[in-house]
């Protein structure tokens, strides 16, 4: 690799750079001196967890700091210019024209009042680089490039008109408008299915290639930043743990953190013996059909779910998995169909079930933001299904409390007297977890648990649902976008699309062929730890095409 | 920073204050009689600065003081309080005090009538403050009425609060017909103009104490019923409501332990607002002869009574309309701290 300075093609450098948050009136370094590369035509991977300094830096290339930050220490050199002495009216120049980005969530970042190809125009017509008709036609030249169905027309539909992943390809051509220098990357994919992500991951890996542009490309998905990027860095609070080109970060990475993100995709459930004929499932659906309106979001669902065994269901967003679990719950009372307990038929509604079945069935959400009364304290919360349906009080609802903090690896006297606020998403989860062990299940919902958490924590989790299963002989229904939370917990799979059952059985039987052609897409779309996967399912893809 | 910051600030325009009291005292005459007309509007331009200053400063102390007494977690909360809402918290004890303890602080009774009518302010030094149209002691009266008119304002606003905001949860939390009910009960009595509402309910049960207070209520709890289901409204989706549901929770502990504490910092704030809308409400009312009924002082019919006075050049009717001022700037300058608080915004 060059050193800097003395190679023309170099286009930004960073120097020790460093970046304070503000945070209870004082300020305090979360990025910790950072250097940083990056030649023309060259995609760098910015990779680690929540809390990294990812985005931040991102950024700071742009020479901006969000609200409550702010750049302390360093030089950012981008193509000669030093991005901390110019003006602001300088950067602002630069910024669309020659430094792009492109967030995580396109549907939050496009205006949902304006058209999308009126949005296109507006930065090359600002900077001054085309009129507004021929940004027009940029645009539709653009759009075709990014494989955007109907590119003449899909420029004049409103955001809300386009799919998630389309908009997120109308945000890469958009930022692409004034063929800029370097694009940044903000997690483009981590909000997509996988079936979507993967026509995103190629078309942008197109577009950069076709114009030659450099990116700086942020995830915490490894599969993807090993599509992506020549080089990758890895990031851990703030510092740099290591960085060299993609295909030898791969095979040797030489720090210990590194080579623990990749031993997380290694995690695997031991195989359990096959359920004995006759057993009565702890919950089985049977014929449910259910809907909102007028709609059928579910039609004709049915699968079993036994005690000690982990049902996973299978889908991308829309497929009706959380409706289902939704219809288990007595939320939303079936049209047709019944939910059946232990053999014994529950009340559709759950107003109408005893405490008792209400207590058998626990659900654990996928935000532990939103699912945890961010006014209760830990006691509280924790205490409460335990006061409530098992009749502790005082001495004895307190030593339940410790027991089931124990139960999730927290330690009690640190934690029992705290707000969720106080604690990181992992330990949210995890108190999600004893809320739903307080109440002394059979069987607890998990939806999509994981899929908010970075991979180390979420590994966490696995493990310790895993144990917590074995020990206290629990029934799961696992909801789940992420094939390799599938493989790495279940033991049965319920594969769902447009509410409906595409495919069931045991996990062994999932991961081999013969699948339905609609598993076969979920699961040879799930990215793979290897350089040339990409290219290579592209390849074998437009093959079966032709 | 921020502190170190609002400190300087507050000695330089401390210095900046004994400077105009100095030059209104005796640098003045010569000075602004040299600058002829313009020195009039000068010196009020000055007065008003020094009024300011020193308020700020009173703000202040007020709060180096309380943060002196306050116990830690408290004191980290009183922090982030600029010196306006200092200031309002000052005054607003200020108020309770005079309130809570007027017999003992008043010079005279609060409906004795000691000596002749319409004396000015200063004409008498046992009269600070004059007399009013009856002759009866204008400050005795103005600090029996912060009483009357603060503590029916309190009890009204928060009756106000208990039924609206009750109302507003329940209708939020079972929804369906019960929400249509009510919200659509509550849009009729909305449709009608408060003031014309209340002067028309009152002269329909007649005018009394407790019949204003329930009038007022009543009208009240619907603006903060419309607040309290629409906050409510955003609580009600969450995944922890759901939970609660699921659980089998009854309708009280989810209002009280779920919803409510989620909605408090809104409706706090809301609570200042109500209290000054309240206190308007009843000092109108009173202006115009339904309120609070004579002798009792108030400060509305004590501007009625004494307005007269002002085609003589006395500033009387103003004063108690300036304590209704103060009252309703310091409500809204805490208010405005805890709303922001709130809304968690910065700077």
């Amino acid at each position: 690799m060059a050193e800097i300075g003395d190679n023309k093609d170099v286009l930004l450098t960073m120097r020790d750079l460093r970046i304070e948050g503000r945070a209870d009136e004082t300020w305090s370094e979360i990025v910790k001196g950072v250097d940083l590369t990056l030649h023309r035509g060259e995609v760098l991977g910015l990779i680690g967890e929540s809390g990294a300094g990812k985005s931040t830096i991102g950024l700071a290339a742009m020479g901006f700091a969000r609200d409550g930050c702010r750049i302390s220490g360093g030089q950012i050199l981008f193509d000669g210019i030093d991005m901390r002495k110019t003006s602001e009216a300088e950067r602002r120049a630069m910024r669309g024209k020659r430094i792009a980005y492109v967030a995580q969530s396109a549907a939050a970042s496009f205006n949902p009042s304006h058209k999308l190809i009126d949005q296109y125009s507006e930065t090359p017509v600002q900077h001054g680089v085309m009129g507004r008709g021929e940004a027009q036609g940029d645009a539709v030249e653009l759009y075709r490039r990014m494989q955007l169905p109907d590119p003449d027309e899909i420029g004049f539909r409103y955001p809300h008109q386009v799919s998630g992943g389309q908009l997120q390809r109308a945000m890469t051509a958009m930022a692409m408008a004034c063929r800029p220098d370097l694009i940044i990357f903000d997690e483009p994919t981590t909000a997509l299915d996988v079936t979507t992500q993967i026509e995103v991951l190629s078309a942008i890996r197109d577009i950069v290639e076709q114009f030659d542009t450099a990116a700086i490309y942020i995830t915490h998905d490894l599969a993807v930043v090993a599509q992506m990027a020549d080089k990758i860095k890895v990031l851990l609070k703030g510092e740099e743990v290591e960085e060299s080109d993609t295909r030898s970060m791969l095979s040797s990475p030489s720090q210990d953190y590194t080579k623990s993100l990749w031993a997380v995709r290694s995690h695997a459930r031991a195989e359990q013996p096959a359920v004995e004929a006759g057993a009565v499932p702890v919950v089985s659906v049977r014929g449910v059909t259910a809907g909102y309106g007028t709609v059928d979001v579910l039609k004709d669902i049915n699968f079993d779910i036994h005690a000690k065994r982990t049902v996973a269901v299978v889908g991308e967003s829309g497929s009706g998995k959380s409706t289902t679990a939704r219809v288990i719950t007595g939320l939303l009372p079936p049209r047709k169909g019944d939910v059946l307990f232990n053999g014994a038929t529950l009340p559709a509604n759950y107003k109408a079930r005893t405490r008792d079945q209400l207590r058998q069935a626990q659900m654990i959400y996928q935000m532990a933001d939103t699912a945890l009364n961010p006014k209760l304290k830990i006691r509280d919360l924790i205490g409460r299904p335990a006061q409530m349906y098992l009749g502790l009080n005082g001495k004895a609802l307190d030593t339940r409390i410790r027991e089931l903090l124990d139960l999730i690896e927290l330690e009690p006297d640190q934690y029992i007297d705290r707000l969720p606020s106080e604690l990181s998403g992992g330990q949210k989860q995890r108190i999600g977890i004893a809320r739903a062990l307080a109440a002394e299940p059979q069987f607890i919902i998990c939806d999509e648990v994981t899929s908010a958490l970075d991979q180390l924590v979420a590994e966490g989790i696995l493990k310790l649902l895993d144990k917590l299963q074995r020990e206290f002989n629990l029934a799961y229904m696992f909801i789940t976008h992420d094939l390799a939370t599938v493989k790495a917990i279940a033991d049965e799979v319920v594969v769902m699309k447009e509410g409906v059952v595409v495919e069931q059985g045991p996990k062994s039987d999932m991961f081999q062929p013969p699948h339905d052609p609609y598993t076969e897409l979920l699961l040879s779309s799930v990215p793979e730890m290897d350089p040339d996967w990409l290219s290579g399912l592209l390849a074998e893809r437009a093959a079966k095409a032709s | 920073m921020q502190n170190v910051m609002s400190n300087v600030w507050v000695l330089a325009l401390s210095g900046l204050s004994i400077l105009v009291v100095a030059l209104n005292m005796g640098l003045s005459i010569d000075l602004f009689g040299f600058l002829g007309g313009f020195g009039g509007f000068l010196t009020g331009l000055f007065t008003v600065g020094a009024v300011i200053v020193v308020a700020m400063l009173a703000g202040w102390i007020f709060q180096q003081a309380l943060l002196a007494i306050s116990p830690r977690g408290m004191a980290r909360e009183l922090r982030t309080a600029p010196l306006t809402a200092s200031f309002g918290m000052l005054m607003i004890v200020i108020y309770i005090l005079l309130a809570v303890f007027a017999p003992v602080i008043a010079p005279f009774s609060e409906t004795e009538v000691v000596g002749p009518e319409f004396l000015f302010p200063g004409d008498r030094a046992e009269f600070l403050l004059g007399t009013d149209h009856l002759g009866r002691d204008l400050l005795s009266r103005l600090i029996y009425a912060a009483r009357n008119t603060v503590g029916i304002a309190f009890v009204t606003t928060a009756l106000a609060f208990i039924l609206g905001s009750v109302l507003g949860l329940l209708a939020a939390v079972v929804g369906g017909w019960m929400d249509q009910v009510l919200s659509r009960g509550v849009d009729v009595l909305m449709a009608i103009p408060a003031l014309i509402f209340a002067l028309l309910l009152l002269t329909i049960v007649g005018t009394s104490i407790i019949n204003m207070i329930l009038v007022i209520a009543v009208i009240d709890a619907t603006r903060v019923y419309r607040l309290a289901r629409a906050v409510a409204m955003n609580i009600v989706v969450m995944d922890y409501v759901e939970a609660a549901r699921l659980r089998g929770e009854g309708l009280w502990r989810l209002i009280t332990r779920e919803i409510l504490p989620n909605a408090m910092a809104p409706l706090v704030a809301e609570f200042g607002l109500r209290f000054c809308f309240v206190f308007l409400t009843i000092s109108a009312l009173s202006f115009l002869g339904l309120g609070i009924q004579p002798p009792t002082a108030d400060w509305g019919s004590m501007v009625k009574d004494t307005a007269t006075m002002i085609s003589f050049g006395a500033i009387t009717p103003l004063l108690p309309a300036g304590a209704i001022a103060l009252l309703t700037v310091s409500v809204n300058f805490v208010v405005d701290w805890q709303l922001h608080r709130a809304s968690g915004l910065k700077e």
